[in-house]
């Protein structure tokens, strides 16, 4: 057995784990990383949802932005020339999801923004990190200080049980609400842990020094509660959650108004905000929230047990004489116990209950257009309840 | 038991064959999740995608095997498609074949010749 994959792949502080775990490695935006292990995609999926899965996602880029000035404040402003979210209004210890747009309104990445004291955490997608950091670089690194973390892991704990395995580990964390982010000791080392996820579940995202991450991994595996969790189980989690896979469901193609990410725009950023518009595409984009647009991100649910796949073709009739749409993520939701699907259908078709013809190897099957997440959502939100995240 | 390149496996009893998917591929499929069958008694040609077995990870196709009608089909791995996973060479079983000539089985592997293709 080797620590190092046969290509010019690159491995995650947590590859050696993977191997000894037994895991299925794959190829996924220029890592090595593991999309199963010895339980399987389904078994991980609901043990997940039932106690807690743990999932090494040290591929995401972690990149953090200073203000030059030391303030905040400056930092908020200008990344907000980037990003339609309300980035001035972040109190420390809180993190937000964020959309990157392009001039035309499209969608260059998805990311979670955190404020930690006088500064920014930005975790972004892997196949988008290099071309965050530039464009970063491009509008906020006259005013700011950036710098990508190449010496820190990113572990994803998941799942009911959660709470509680942190908590024996890293007292305190327990505490923490959903989309709150702190920094705890572990060892003498400093965890930058968030109370969020990708899988509709409590849980945590733990970014880690990378010497000490193998041993909290380890020591996590190490309670009962805990299975380790692969990519395969991540799709099929946050597929049923309704959260998008960017390059999938977003890309610069879908508005953040068609892709219904609407609720990460908030109302200071909006027509007659304080901070409305000032972000690239912003025409389109605030028109669109004042008009609509013309299509929809919606969740399909199969009638039969074929899955319908990321590219299926959606039609109004069985004759498939009028195209409405494209699935752009699908497969098999193991705690719907059936096939799950999201995608774009015209706007007047974007209404739960309405039965579409989904194109599977030449025939039309049935399926029904249906709301989202297909699975309900366990956050935890114990006090000082934030707005609505979905 | 014989089997193709496609890892599938080939059970011969007199002129009707039984077809399912090896040991090897159910372990690079994963976990199965969906299975679709030819219909009884439709006509079908050697290397002609017959069936699709879809795991969680991608749909794939199943060949048959061999030319002739097919006589049988196992609805019981379309009710349940885990079967598979459980029995690849036993109870997840995917279709008989009535050959219309029973000779091109000498063409398959055998399970020497199999298992160099999966090593």
């Amino acid at each position: 057995m080797t620590n190092i994959p046969e290509s010019n792949l690159c491995c995650t502080p947590l590859h050696r784990q993977h191997l000894a775990l037994g895991a299925k490695m794959v190829p996924f935006a220029g890592y090595e990383l593991p999309v199963q292990y010895r339980t399987g995609i389904i078994g991980e999926h609901l043990h997940t949802r039932k106690s807690a899965g743990l999932f090494d996602v040290s591929h995401m880029g972690q990149i953090l932005l200073w203000p030059n000035s030391g303030n905040p404040a400056d930092a908020a402003l200008e990344l907000e020339k980037l990003v339609p979210a309300d980035i001035a209004g972040l109190r420390d210890g809180r993190q937000r999801y964020g959309l990157f747009t392009d001039a035309g309104g499209g969608i260059l990445d998805d990311f979670i923004v955190a404020r930690r004291g006088n500064h920014f955490l930005l975790i972004v997608n892997a196949s988008r990190k290099a071309q965050d950091f530039d464009r970063l670089q491009d509008y906020v690194g006259q005013c700011c200080r950036l710098q990508m973390l190449e010496d820190r892991a990113l572990i994803a704990l998941q799942g009911p049980e959660s709470g509680s395995v942190l908590e024996k580990l890293v007292p305190g964390s327990a505490n923490l609400n959903f989309m709150e982010s702190r920094e705890f000791m572990f060892q003498g080392s400093a965890l930058w842990i968030s109370r969020s996820g990708y899988t509709g579940e409590d849980g945590f995202e733990i970014s880690v020094p990378a010497d000490v991450s193998e041993g909290l991994f380890s020591d996590l595996l190490e309670q009962k509660a805990v299975q380790p969790a692969g990519l395969g189980s991540r799709d099929s989690l946050r597929l049923e959650a309704g959260l998008c896979l960017h390059g999938s469901d977003i890309d610069d193609s879908t508005s953040p108004v068609e892709a219904a990410l609407e609720w990460a725009i908030p109302g200071v950023r909006r027509i007659g905000g304080r901070r409305a518009g000032g972000f690239p595409g912003d025409a389109r984009v605030l028109s669109e929230l004042a008009d609509g647009a013309g299509r929809r991100r919606v969740g399909i649910r199969p009638e039969g047990k074929a899955p319908m796949r990321h590219g299926t073709v959606v039609h109004a009739d069985q004759e498939g004489r009028r195209r409405i749409g494209l699935v752009t993520s699908g497969g098999y939701g193991p705690s719907v116990g059936g096939p799950v699907s999201m995608g774009y259908v015209e706007i007047e078709f974007a209404i739960s209950g309405t039965l579409v013809f989904c194109e599977v190897r030449g025939r039309m099957l049935p399926a029904k257009v249906h709301s989202m997440p297909f699975i309900e959502h366990r956050y935890n939100r114990m006090r000082r309840p934030d707005r609505e995240v979905h | 038991m014989k089997f193709t390149e496609d890892h599938e496996w080939v059970d011969l009893d007199g002129v009707v064959i039984t077809v399912g998917i090896t040991e090897f591929a159910v372990e690079q499929l994963g976990d199965i999740v969906f299975v679709e069958l030819p219909e009884q008694g439709s006509e079908v040609e050697a290397g002609e995608d017959v069936a699709v077995v879809e795991s969680v990870k991608a749909a794939s196709d199943v060949f048959a095997p061999a030319s002739g009608s097919i006589t049988e089909v196992n609805e019981a791995i379309a009710d349940n498609p885990s079967l598979v996973n459980e029995d690849p060479l036993g109870n997840g079983w995917f279709f008989k074949i009535k050959l219309d000539d029973p000779d091109v089985c000498n063409n398959f592997l055998d399970e020497e010749g199999y298992r160099a293709l999966t090593q």
